[in-house]
C-alpha cells in the first residue's frame, strides 16, 4: 500500500500533490496567523508603552480606593485592587447562581404551561415567551429597576406584607433564620446527610440492578435525609437557627435578610428573561418525544406516573439538558449587563479599575479569564453529561 | 438557536363556541380551575396596563422627540436623504415581497404598517409636519408598487440580490454620510447619526459583515488542517464564551491604544467592527450546523467526480446548508438586534442611548423613564416579533424545522 | 465536544502565558523606554498640526457629552447645548468663522482620557476635573472655566448637617469619576462606615437618589443644583455647605501642541475680557466704535495681538464673542436667573472685580 501510493505520488506534480499543497497550505496559514498574532502583540506592546499602560499584575496588591456598592463579603476601600475584584466575582457568581436555578423553576413552569391542554393557559404562557424574547434584556433590566424597584416608597413609609417583610426603596427586607453559635453542628449533619443519602442512593440502586432484589433505594435515602438533620438539632442543643426580623435602625433596617433594589431587579430581570427562552427548551424537549412512545407505554400498562417517570423524562431529558447550560451560561454572561443599573459585578468592577489607574488590558485580560473559565466549566458539565447518556443509549 | 413554538393546540374551526370551549377550556375540574385562574390574571394585567397607559401615563417625551428617535441628531434640513434612503429601501422591500414571497411578506408588511401607524397618529405632533406624514403614506405605497411591479414583470432573484447590495451600499456610504468636500451632498458625520436608524445599522451591517466571516470560520473549523482548524475552534469558543459587552468595550479601548496619535477612527465603525466579530463566532456555529447536516455521501460523490475541496465546498456543501441555516440566522439576526442596544456603553446614541438623552433634556423627563422605555420595548418588539414571525413561516416554507 | 474543552483550556493557558510575558517588561524597563523614544516623534502631535487639520476638515471635533443638563445635553431639536458645548463653539468661530461649525463627538467618562491622548478630538471640554495625573497623562489642560467643589445634597428633613450626620447613611455616587475616590477618602479619614451605591451614569444616581433609594449624593455641586432643579419638589432638598474636594473643571487639548494650546486660552481669556469690558454678543458691533482702545484690539481693530502667531485672523476673538457671547453670557444663559438650564449663583465664577476667581491675561 504504502510503496504503491508513494510511486503514484512521484507522478503527480509537486503543484498538484494533495499532500504537498496540504502541507503548503498549513505552512501558509500559521505564517499568517503567527504574523498576525505578532504584529497586533508587538505593535500593541509599544503603544502600551508609549501611553504609558502599564502591562503587569503588581497593581493587585495597591489599595483599591473605590467603594463597591453591597460587596456581599467584607470589602472597604482600603482592601487591595485583587480583593475587589474577588468581590465582584463572587456577585457574579451570585446572581448567576441564584438566578439560574429560578430561571429553571420558572421556565420549566411556563414550558409545561405552554404544552397545557388549557387553551387559555397555553395562549397566556405564550404570551410571556413572546414578549420576553422580543425585547432588549438591557431594556427590560431598565424597566424593571428605574421606574419600578427605585419607585417602592421611602423607609419611613416602607410597604409592610406578612412574614413581615418590607418593602422599601432601600430594597426587600425579609426575616432570615441566623445561625446561632452552635449552628456549624446541625448545617454539617445536614451536609453529612446530603453525602450519605448520596452514597447510599447509587450503591443500593447497583446492588438492585445487579441482584435484581428490590433495595428501596429511593426511599432510603430519603430517610437518611431526612434523618441526619434531626440528630444535629440534638446535638447542636436545639435551635440551631433563630428568625431574625428586620428592625428600623437609624437610616435603614437592620438584621434579616436585604436584598438591595439593584440585585433584586437584576436577579428578576435575568430571571424572567432567561425563563422565557428556557420554557422553549423544555416544550421542545417534550415534545421530542414521539406521541407513540407514550401510547406504547401506556399500552404496555405503564401507570401514568410511570410513563412519566420512565419513558418521558428520561428522553425528553436528553434533549433538554443541552440546550439548558448553554441558557445558564448565556445567563451568567448577560449579568454583565448589571453595570448599567449599579450592581456591581466582575466587569463593573474592572470597569471602575480600568477607568481610574488606567490598568486596562491585565483587568481586561482577567475579566476575560473569569468568563471563559466559566464557559469552560460549562462544557466540561456538558461533555460529560453527554458521555453519560451516550453510555445509557448504548 | 430558538425555534419558534408551533401552535399545539390549533382551536378547530367552530362548530358551535360552546362545545369549543369545552373542550379546551374546562374539560376537566383542573383546567376549569386553570381557566378562572388566567381569567383572572389576564383582567387584572389588562385592566392596570390600560389604566396606566390611557390615564396615568404622561407620554410627553416620547411625543415630543419622534425625529430624535428616528434619525438622532441627522441634521434637519438633510432629511430628504433619510427620506430617500427609507423610499428606496420600502421600494425594494416591495419589489423582493413580490419577488421572494413569504420569506419577505411579513418584513414588508410590518414595515408598511409601522410607517402607516407613523403617518396617522391622529393628534398633532410637533416634529411630524405634514410633510413626513405624507412621505410616509408615500413610501407604503411604494412597498405596494414594488408588490406589483414584481408580480406584474418576474423579478430574477439573482438581480434582486444586486439591487439590495448596490442599494444598501449607495445609502451607507454616500446618501447618509454625504461626500467630503460636496456642496450638493454635504457632508453628515455619524456622530449626529442615531435612534433607529443607527440601531437598523448596525445590527443589519453585523449580520450581513459576519456572513462571510462566519462562513470562512465554519469551513475552517471543518479543515484538516489543523493549524486553520485551531485558530477557527479558538476563536469561536472566545468570542462566544465572553460578554458582548466586554468585546465591545475591550475593542474600542484596544483600538484606543493602537490607533496613530490625530487619527480619528469612525466610533459607528467601531462599534460596528466589535458587533461583526462577536456576530460572526456565532454565525460560524449556525453555519457548521448546516454543513453538518450535509450527507457525506454527496461529497463523497463529488470527490469521485473529480472535484476539488473548494468546488466541493462552493458548489455542492454551501448552497445547501446555507439555505438549510436561513430560519436560523433570522433567529441570530433578531438577537443581534436586541444586542444593538449594548453600544451605548461606547456613548452611540443608538435607540437606547436617544431614550436616556430625552430623559436628560428636561428636567421634568426624568420622572417619566417608564413611559420612555416602554417606547422603545414596544419598537424592538413590533420589529423583533415580525421577524421571528417571518422567520417561523419560513422554516415551514422550507421545512426545516420539521422533524 | 470535547474538543472544544481543549480549545478553552488552551486558550486559558495562551492568555496566562502572555499575561506573564506582559509582566516581564518592567522587570528590566530599560530597553523598553529607550524604544519608547525613539517611536514617539513619529506619531506625535507637533506645534501646529492641530490647527492646520482643523482648517483643513472645515470642522473643530469636540469630545463633548449629552447627558448633562446645563453642561451638555440636547435641546428639543436635538442640537447640542450647553456651558462646555458653548466653549467648544466659541473657538471653532475663532478659528473658522462659524459657530456651527463643530463636530461633537459623544465620549463616555472611560474614553475622554483616550480620546484626548490619541488626539482624536481637537478639544475635550467635557466637565472634567482638572488633576495632576490627567495633566500628565492626557493633554494639557486650559484655563480653568469653572470652579467647583464636590459637596452633598441631602433632604431636608433627614437632619444631616456634617459628614459625621451620616454615619451609616447610603450614599449615591457615580463610578469612573474622583467624586467615588474624594467620598471614600472623606469618610475613611473620619472613621465612618456608608453605604456606596454606585451608578455608570450620572442620571441613574440621582434618579435613584430622589426616590429615596440613598439618604445622601454627592457630586460636583454644579451638578448637585443641576439636579435638584430638576427634582419634583426641589424645596425638599438641601445641598450642604460643606466641600470636600476641588473641582476645577476645564477644557483641555491634546499634547504636543503648544499653537493649538495657545489659541483655546487666549480664546477663553477673550471671552473674560470681554465680561470686564462689557462687551457682549448684542453689543459687539457697537463696539468696534468704542474709543477704548483695549476693546478695540480685543476686537481686532488695532493691529495684531499674537495672532500671526497663532495663524489666526485679526477679528477671531470678536467672532467667538459675536457668536456665543462673553463669559458671563455663556453662564447665564445656562445657569443665570432666567437660564435654560437652572439656576446657579456664580461665587467663585464671579469676576475677580466681582469678587470671583475669573481672570485672564490682558489681549495685547
Amino acid at each position: 500500500m504504502k510503496s504503491l501510493s508513494l510511486r503514484r505520488s512521484a507522478d503527480i506534480p509537486l503543484w498538484r500533490d494533495e499532500r504537498v499543497l496540504r502541507l503548503v497550505a498549513q505552512v501558509i496559514s500559521a505564517g499568517l496567523i503567527l504574523f498576525a498574532i505578532l504584529w497586533v502583540g508587538i505593535n500593541f506592546v509599544t503603544a502600551a508603552n508609549q501611553r504609558g499602560m502599564a502591562l503587569n499584575f503588581r497593581f493587585l496588591n495597591d489599595p483599591a480606593e473605590f467603594p463597591i456598592s453591597d460587596p456581599v463579603i467584607p470589602y472597604d476601600p482600603s482592601r487591595s485592587f485583587g480583593y475587589a475584584f474577588l468581590v465582584g466575582l463572587v456577585k457574579t457568581l451570585l446572581v448567576s447562581g441564584i438566578g439560574i436555578v429560578l430561571a429553571t423553576i420558572l421556565g420549566t413552569l411556563i414550558g409545561l404551561a405552554r404544552l397545557s391542554s388549557n387553551w387559555l393557559m397555553s395562549r397566556l404562557a405564550l404570551a410571556y415567551i413572546e414578549f420576553h424574547r422580543n425585547i432588549p434584556l438591557l431594556v427590560l433590566l431598565f424597566i424593571w429597576y428605574f421606574p419600578v424597584f427605585n419607585r417602592l416608597p421611602n423607609v419611613e413609609q416602607s410597604i409592610v406584607l406578612s412574614g413581615p417583610i418590607y418593602l422599601n426603596s432601600r430594597g426587600i427586607y425579609l426575616v432570615w433564620p441566623k445561625l446561632q453559635p452552635q449552628g456549624w453542628i446541625w448545617v454539617a449533619s445536614l451536609l453529612v446527610g446530603f453525602i450519605l443519602a448520596i452514597i447510599a442512593w447509587f450503591r443500593l440502586q447497583k446492588i438492585e440492578l445487579v441482584y435484581g432484589r428490590r433495595t428501596y433505594y429511593e426511599a432510603i435515602s430519603i430517610a437518611i435525609v431526612l434523618i441526619c438533620p434531626v440528630f444535629g438539632w440534638f446535638l447542636s442543643g436545639g435551635a440551631p437557627l433563630r428568625m431574625e426580623a428586620p428592625v428600623l435602625q437609624g437610616y435603614n433596617y437592620q438584621g434579616g435578610l436585604r436584598l438591595t433594589p439593584e440585585f433584586t431587579s437584576l436577579l428578576i430581570g435575568l430571571t424572567m428573561y432567561t425563563a422565557a427562552f428556557i420554557a422553549e427548551v423544555v416544550r421542545a424537549g417534550i415534545q421530542a418525544v414521539s406521541k407513540g412512545q407514550r401510547e406504547a407505554a401506556t399500552a404496555v400498562g405503564l401507570s401514568p406516573l410511570q410513563v412519566l417517570r420512565f419513558v418521558i423524562i428520561p428522553q425528553a431529558l436528553r434533549v433538554i439538558i443541552p440546550p439548558m447550560i448553554s441558557q445558564y451560561l448565556n445567563l451568567t454572561k448577560n449579568s454583565s449587563l448589571a453595570l448599567f443599573i449599579g450592581y456591581q459585578e466582575v466587569f463593573s468592577v474592572g470597569k471602575i479599575a480600568i477607568n481610574q489607574a488606567g490598568r486596562a488590558l491585565p483587568v481586561f485580560a482577567m475579566v476575560m479569564a473569569v468568563y471563559l473559565a466559566l464557559s469552560l466549566l460549562t462544557s466540561a458539565v456538558l461533555n460529560w453529561y453527554n458521555r453519560r447518556i451516550q453510555f445509557v443509549e448504548r | 438557536m430558538t425555534t419558534l413554538s408551533e401552535e399545539i393546540v390549533r382551536p378547530p374551526e367552530p362548530p358551535g363556541l360552546l362545545r369549543w370551549m369545552r373542550e379546551n377550556l374546562f374539560n376537566s375540574w383542573f383546567n376549569a380551575l386553570l381557566t378562572v385562574f388566567s381569567l383572572a390574571l389576564i383582567y387584572a394585567f389588562l385592566s392596570l396596563i390600560i389604566r396606566w397607559v390611557f390615564f396615568q401615563a404622561d407620554w410627553r417625551p416620547v411625543a415630543e422627540f419622534p425625529l430624535l428617535f428616528m434619525v438622532g441628531q441627522y441634521p434637519r434640513n438633510l432629511l430628504w436623504r433619510v427620506a430617500l434612503s427609507l423610499g428606496v429601501v420600502s421600494f425594494l422591500m416591495g419589489v423582493s415581497w413580490g419577488a421572494w414571497g413569504k420569506l419577505i411578506q411579513s418584513f414588508a408588511i410590518t414595515m408598511g404598517a409601522m410607517m402607516a401607524a407613523v403617518a396617522l397618529i391622529p393628534f398633532p405632533i410637533r416634529d411630524l409636519s405634514i410633510g413626513l406624514r405624507g412621505f410616509m403614506l408615500t413610501a407604503v405605497a411604494l412597498i405596494f408598487a414594488g408588490f406589483y411591479i414584481a408580480r406584474r414583470w418576474r423579478v430574477v432573484g439573482k438581480w434582486l440580490l444586486l439591487a439590495w447590495t448596490i442599494t444598501s451600499v449607495l445609502v451607507v456610504l454616500v446618501i447618509l454620510p454625504g461626500l467630503e468636500n460636496s456642496t450638493f451632498l454635504t457632508h453628515v458625520p455619524t456622530t449626529l447619526w442615531g435612534g433607529l436608524l443607527v440601531t437598523v445599522i448596525l445590527a443589519v451591517g453585523g449580520i450581513v459583515l459576519s456572513f462571510p466571516i462566519g462562513v470562512l470560520l465554519a469551513l475552517g473549523r471543518r479543515s484538516s488542517l489543523p493549524v486553520v482548524k485551531g485558530f477557527s475552534i479558538v476563536f469561536i469558543e472566545v468570542i462566544r464564551g465572553v460578554p458582548l459587552i466586554t468585546i465591545l468595550f475591550m475593542f474600542s479601548l484596544i483600538l484606543q491604544v493602537f490607533l496613530p496619535v490625530g487619527s480619528r477612527f469612525d466610533r459607528l465603525l467601531r462599534a460596528l467592527i466589535g458587533i461583526t466579530i462577536f456576530s460572526a463566532a456565532y454565525m460560524a456555529e449556525n453555519v457548521r450546523g448546516g454543513l453538518q447536516a450535509i450527507p457525506l455521501g454527496q461529497i463523497e460523490a463529488a470527490k469521485a467526480l473529480g472535484m476539488n475541496g473548494f468546488q466541493i465546498n462552493l458548489f455542492i456543501v454551501l448552497p445547501q446548508a446555507l439555505r438549510m441555516v436561513i430560519p436560523t440566522i433570522v433567529g441570530q439576526f433578531i438577537s443581534l438586534f436586541k444586542d444593538t442596544t449594548l453600544v451605548i456603553i461606547l456613548g452611540i446614541n443608538e435607540l437606547l442611548g436617544i431614550g436616556r438623552a430625552v430623559i436628560q433634556a428636561s428636567p421634568e423627563y426624568v420622572r417619566l423613564q417608564l413611559e420612555v422605555y416602554l417606547f422603545i420595548a414596544l419598537i424592538f418588539w413590533v420589529f423583533s416579533y415580525a421577524m421571528s414571525y417571518s422567520s417561523q413561516q419560513l422554516e415551514r416554507a422550507l421545512g426545516v424545522g420539521e422533524r | 465536544m470535547s474538543r472544544k474543552l481543549y480549545a478553552i483550556f488552551a486558550v486559558m493557558v495562551i492568555l496566562a502565558m502572555v499575561l506573564a510575558a506582559c509582566a516581564q517588561p518592567t522587570s528590566a524597563p530599560a530597553p523598553e523606554e529607550q524604544q519608547e523614544e525613539e517611536q514617539q516623534p513619529a506619531a506625535e502631535i507637533t506645534r501646529g498640526a492641530i490647527l492646520k487639520r482643523v482648517k483643513e476638515r472645515g470642522k473643530l471635533v469636540c469630545g463633548a457629552r449629552t447627558d448633562l443638563l446645563g453642561f451638555g445635553y440636547l435641546d428639543d431639536q436635538g442640537r447640542n447645548v450647553g456651558f462646555d458645548i458653548d466653549l467648544c463653539r466659541a473657538v471653532a468661530a475663532a478659528v473658522l468663522g462659524d459657530l456651527e461649525a463643530v463636530e461633537f463627538v459623544l465620549l463616555t467618562a472611560a474614553d475622554r482620557g483616550p480620546a484626548l491622548q490619541t488626539a482624536e478630538v481637537d478639544i475635550l471640554s467635557r466637565n472634567v476635573t482638572w488633576t495632576s495625573t490627567r495633566d500628565a497623562q492626557w493633554g494639557n489642560f486650559t484655563i480653568i472655566t469653572f470652579y467647583d467643589g464636590q459637596g452633598f445634597m441631602v433632604r431636608k428633613d433627614s437632619g444631616i448637617e456634617t459628614i459625621e450626620d451620616m454615619d451609616g447613611a447610603s450614599v449615591c455616587v457615580t463610578s469612573g469619576t474622583t467624586t467615588e475616590k474624594n467620598l471614600a477618602d472623606a469618610f475613611r479619614q473620619r472613621g465612618l462606615n456608608y453605604e456606596a451605591v454606585i451608578f455608570e451614569e450620572t442620571s441613574a444616581v440621582y434618579g435613584a437618589y430622589e426616590e429615596g433609594r440613598c439618604d445622601v449624593t454627592t457630586s460636583d455641586k454644579s451638578q448637585l443644583a443641576a439636579v435638584r432643579e430638576g427634582f419634583a419638589d426641589p424645596e425638599a432638598h438641601v445641598i450642604l455647605p460643606i466641600t470636600i474636594s476641588k473641582e476645577p473643571l476645564t477644557s483641555a487639548v491634546p499634547h504636543g501642541d503648544d499653537q493649538w494650546f495657545d489659541i483655546v486660552k487666549i480664546v477663553f481669556f477673550a471671552l473674560i475680557n470681554a465680561e470686564e469690558f462689557g462687551i457682549t454678543q448684542a453689543n459687539v458691533e457697537e463696539m468696534k466704535s468704542s474709543d477704548n482702545i483695549e476693546i478695540r484690539r480685543l476686537l481686532g481693530l488695532e493691529g495684531d495681538w499674537g495672532n500671526s502667531d497663532l495663524g489666526l485672523e485679526v477679528d477671531a476673538l470678536a467672532k467667538a464673542i459675536a457668536a456665543v457671547g462673553n463669559y458671563g453670557e455663556i453662564y447665564d444663559r445656562y445657569f443665570g436667573p432666567n437660564g435654560l438650564a437652572f439656576t446657579l449663583p456664580r461665587d467663585l465664577n464671579e469676576l475677580w472685580i466681582n469678587g470671583g476667581l475669573i481672570y485672564a491675561p490682558p489681549i495685547r
